[in-house]
C-alpha cells in the first residue's frame, strides 16, 4: 500500500532548480535508497518532502492527503520524521531533552526515551549530558532517536554515516535492521553505494536534480547505477561520445 | 552600621531592578530580541492599574488579574506584528522598531493621561510605607520586601519552567534553531508568541511594582529601560538567575554611592554597569557572540 507519493516535485534554490519533476512512491514499511554525487538534489528533495524547503511546483501526497501545502512541523505530527544532513540537535538541551521534545508531534507509539535507549545503548550514560558535547556517533544516534520518538511512519535519513568511524556506520545500520522490521518506512540517502543497496529493496538514483534511474536492488547492477550516478548512460543515449 | 544598612538597601533595590529586568531578559535570551520599548510597556500597565484602581475602585494587586492576561495578549500581538517581521532582517531591526513602538505608546499615554504623575501608593494602603525595625538603624520596607520575594519567585519560577517542562524545551530549542524544532512537531511561530506573552505578563508585574513604589509619567519608561538593561548586561544577558544578580549590584552600587553624595546614586550605578560590560567584551563570551549577532545577514 503507498504511504508517499511524490508528483513531478521541484525545488530551487534562488534560480538553480535543484529538483527538477521528480515523482516516485514508498510503500508502507518500504526501504528506498536515494543515491546521486554530490549536488544531485537529494538533500533537497528530503527537505522538500519534510516541509523545511519550499515546494515549487508537483505535489506531495502522504496517506492520501495533499499536504504540499502543510508547514513542517505538521507534517511532523502527520508521521513524516526527517534525521537531517549534520543533524541539526539542540546543542544547549541534554540528550534526553532533545528526545523529550520530539513529544511535541503529539504521536503515541512503540518508540518512547526507554525505547530509544535500548535501541542506541551508547546514549544511555549520556542522558544529561548536552548534546553539543556529543562524539559523533552519539549526536547520530540521538538524532536518529529524535526522529523516532515522533513515532514517523516514514522516516527520512540523510547521510546518516556522514563522518563517522566505519565501526560506528555498522552499528547505526544495525539499528536500521531493526527499525525496517518494525514497520517503518525508510527512505535513506548514502554515498556509499554498496551499503546502501544491500540496505534497501528499492534504489533510485538522482542526477542532476532529476531521476536517472530507478529499481529493486536486486534488478539493479552496480554498473548500472554507478553510470546513473555519474551520467555516462544517458550521454550513451543520447549517442554523444563518452 | 550605616554601610550594612546601605547594602541592605541596595539589595532590595536590586530586587526591584531585577524585576523590572526579567521580561528583557528574557525576551533576549528566548528569541533573541532586544526589546527597547519594555520600558514603555512596563508604564503602560502601570497606567492600565492605574485606571481600574482609580475609575472602579479595583486593588493593583487584583488589577493584575486582569492587566497580566491582558498584557500577555499585548505580547502576543507584538510577536506576530511586530517582533517575528522585524526579527527577519537581522538583529538590528527589531532594535529599531521597538524603539519606534517605544516613541508611539510614550506619545499615547501623554495624549491620554497629559504629563501629570501618578503613583499606585495611595491604593495599597500602609503596604507603601510600612516597614520592619530590625536595629534602631535598620529597617526594611514591606514593600521592598515583597518586590524582592516577587523577583525571586518569578526569575525563579521561569527558569524551572523553562528546565522542567516541555513547553520550557520548546521554547529553549526554539531559540536555538528555530527551523528544526518543527521536524519534531513545534509549532515555531505558536511558541514565539507564547514566549512574548509570558514576557509581557512578567512586565505587567514589574509595571505594577514601578508605580506602587514610586510615581510615574508617560515618558517615565526610558529611565526603567535603562536599569533594567543595566541589570540585565551586568548579570549576564539572557540568564535568569543572572539577572538577579546584576540587579542587586546595581541596586547596592547606586545605594553605596548615594551615601558618597547625591549625584552618587546615578554614577556608581551606570559606572559598575560600564565595567561590567567591557569585562564582558573583554574577557566573557558575550563579546564573541555580540559580534556574531551583528553580523548576522540584513
Amino acid at each position: 500500500m503507498t504511504l508517499l507519493t511524490i508528483e513531478r516535485l521541484e525545488a530551487r534554490h534562488g534560480l538553480l532548480t535543484a529538483v527538477r519533476g521528480v515523482s516516485f512512491a514508498v510503500d508502507k514499511g518500504e526501504t528506498v535508497a536515494l543515491v546521486g554525487a554530490n549536488g544531485a538534489g537529494k538533500t533537497t528533495l528530503l527537505r522538500a518532502i519534510a516541509g523545511q524547503h519550499p515546494i515549487a511546483g508537483g505535489r506531495v501526497v502522504f496517506k492520501g492527503a495533499d499536504v504540499t501545502p502543510r508547514t513542517a512541523h505538521a507534517r511532523a505530527r502527520m508521521g513524516i520524521a526527517l534525521v537531517p544532513e549534520g543533524r541539526r540537535l539542540f546543542a544547549s538541551l541534554t540528550v534526553e531533552e532533545n528526545l523529550l521534545l520530539a513529544r511535541s508531534a503529539g504521536r503515541a507509539g512503540p518508540w518512547t526515551l526507554e525505547a530509544v535507549m535500548e535501541a542506541f545503548p551508547n546514549l544511555k550514560a549520556r542522558r544529561r549530558s548536552l548534546a553539543g558535547a556529543l562524539s559523533g556517533g552519539e549526536q547520530q544516534a540521538t538524532a536518529i532517536g529524535r526522529a523516532l520518538m515522533t513515532n514517523p511512519e516514514i522516516i527520512l535519513l540523510d547521510e546518516v554515516s556522514l563522518g563517522l568511524s566505519p565501526l560506528v556506520v555498522g552499528r547505526v545500520y544495525e539499528q536500521l535492521g531493526t527499525l525496517k522490521s518494525s514497520g517503518v518506512a525508510i527512505v535513506l540517502v548514502e554515498q556509499d553505494l554498496k551499503r546502501a543497496m544491500t540496505t534497501a529493496s528499492r534504489a533510485i538514483c538522482m542526477l542532476e536534480g532529476a531521476i536517472a534511474v530507478e529499481g529493486a536492488t536486486a534488478d539493479l547492477t552496480h554498473e548500472q547505477v554507478t553510470q546513473a550516478y555519474f551520467g555516462l548512460r544517458r550521454a550513451a543515449g543520447h549517442g554523444a561520445p563518452a | 552600621m550605616i554601610f550594612l544598612n546601605q547594602i541592605i538597601q541596595g539589595v532590595l533595590l536590586g530586587g526591584y531592578y531585577a524585576l523590572i529586568a526579567c521580561g528583557l531578559s528574557f525576551m533576549f535570551s528566548v528569541m533573541r530580541i532586544i526589546n527597547l520599548a519594555h520600558g514603555s510597556l512596563a508604564i503602560l500597565a502601570a497606567y492600565a492599574l492605574f485606571e481600574l484602581a482609580d475609575r472602579f475602585d479595583v486593588s493593583p494587586f487584583l488589577g493584575l488579574v486582569v492587566v497580566v492576561p491582558a498584557m500577555a495578549l499585548v505580547g502576543a500581538g507584538l510577536q506576530r506584528a511586530v517582533l517575528e517581521r522585524s526579527a527577519r532582517g537581522g538583529l538590528l531591526v527589531p532594535v529599531l522598531s521597538t524603539f519606534g513602538l517605544s516613541i508611539v505608546i510614550d506619545n499615547l499615554l501623554f495624549q491620554q493621561f497629559g504629563a501629570d504623575t501618578r503613583s499606585l501608593a495611595p491604593y495599597i494602603g500602609d503596604l507603601s510605607y510600612d516597614s520592619w525595625s530590625l536595629t534602631d538603624d535598620i529597617a526594611i520596607g514591606k514593600l521592598a520586601a515583597l518586590t524582592m520575594a516577587t523577583a525571586i519567585v518569578l526569575l525563579g519560577g521561569i527558569q524551572l519552567f523553562l528546565n522542567r517542562t516541555q513547553f520550557g524545551r520548546m521554547i529553549r530549542a526554539t531559540a536555538e534553531d528555530a527551523d528544526t524544532v518543527g521536524l519534531v512537531g513545534v509549532n515555531a511561530r505558536r511558541v514565539n508568541a507564547l514566549a512574548a506573552a509570558i514576557a509581557m505578563a512578567t512586565v505587567a508585574i514589574s509595571g505594577a511594582f514601578l508605580a506602587m513604589r514610586a510615581t510615574f509619567d508617560p515618558y517615565a519608561g526610558a529611565l526603567q529601560l535603562i536599569f533594567a538593561f543595566e541589570a540585565s548586561v551586568i548579570g549576564g544577558a539572557g540568564s535568569l538567575w543572572g539577572t538577579l544578580f546584576g540587579g542587586i549590584v546595581l541596586g547596592v552600587a547606586q545605594s553605596l554611592g548615594a551615601s558618597v553624595s547625591p549625584q552618587g546614586f546615578f554614577i556608581a550605578g551606570h559606572v559598575v554597569f560600564l565595567v561590567a560590560l567591557f569585562l564582558r567584551i573583554y574577557f566573557g563570551d558575550f563579546g564573541p557572540r555580540l559580534r556574531r549577532l551583528a553580523r548576522r545577514p540584513a
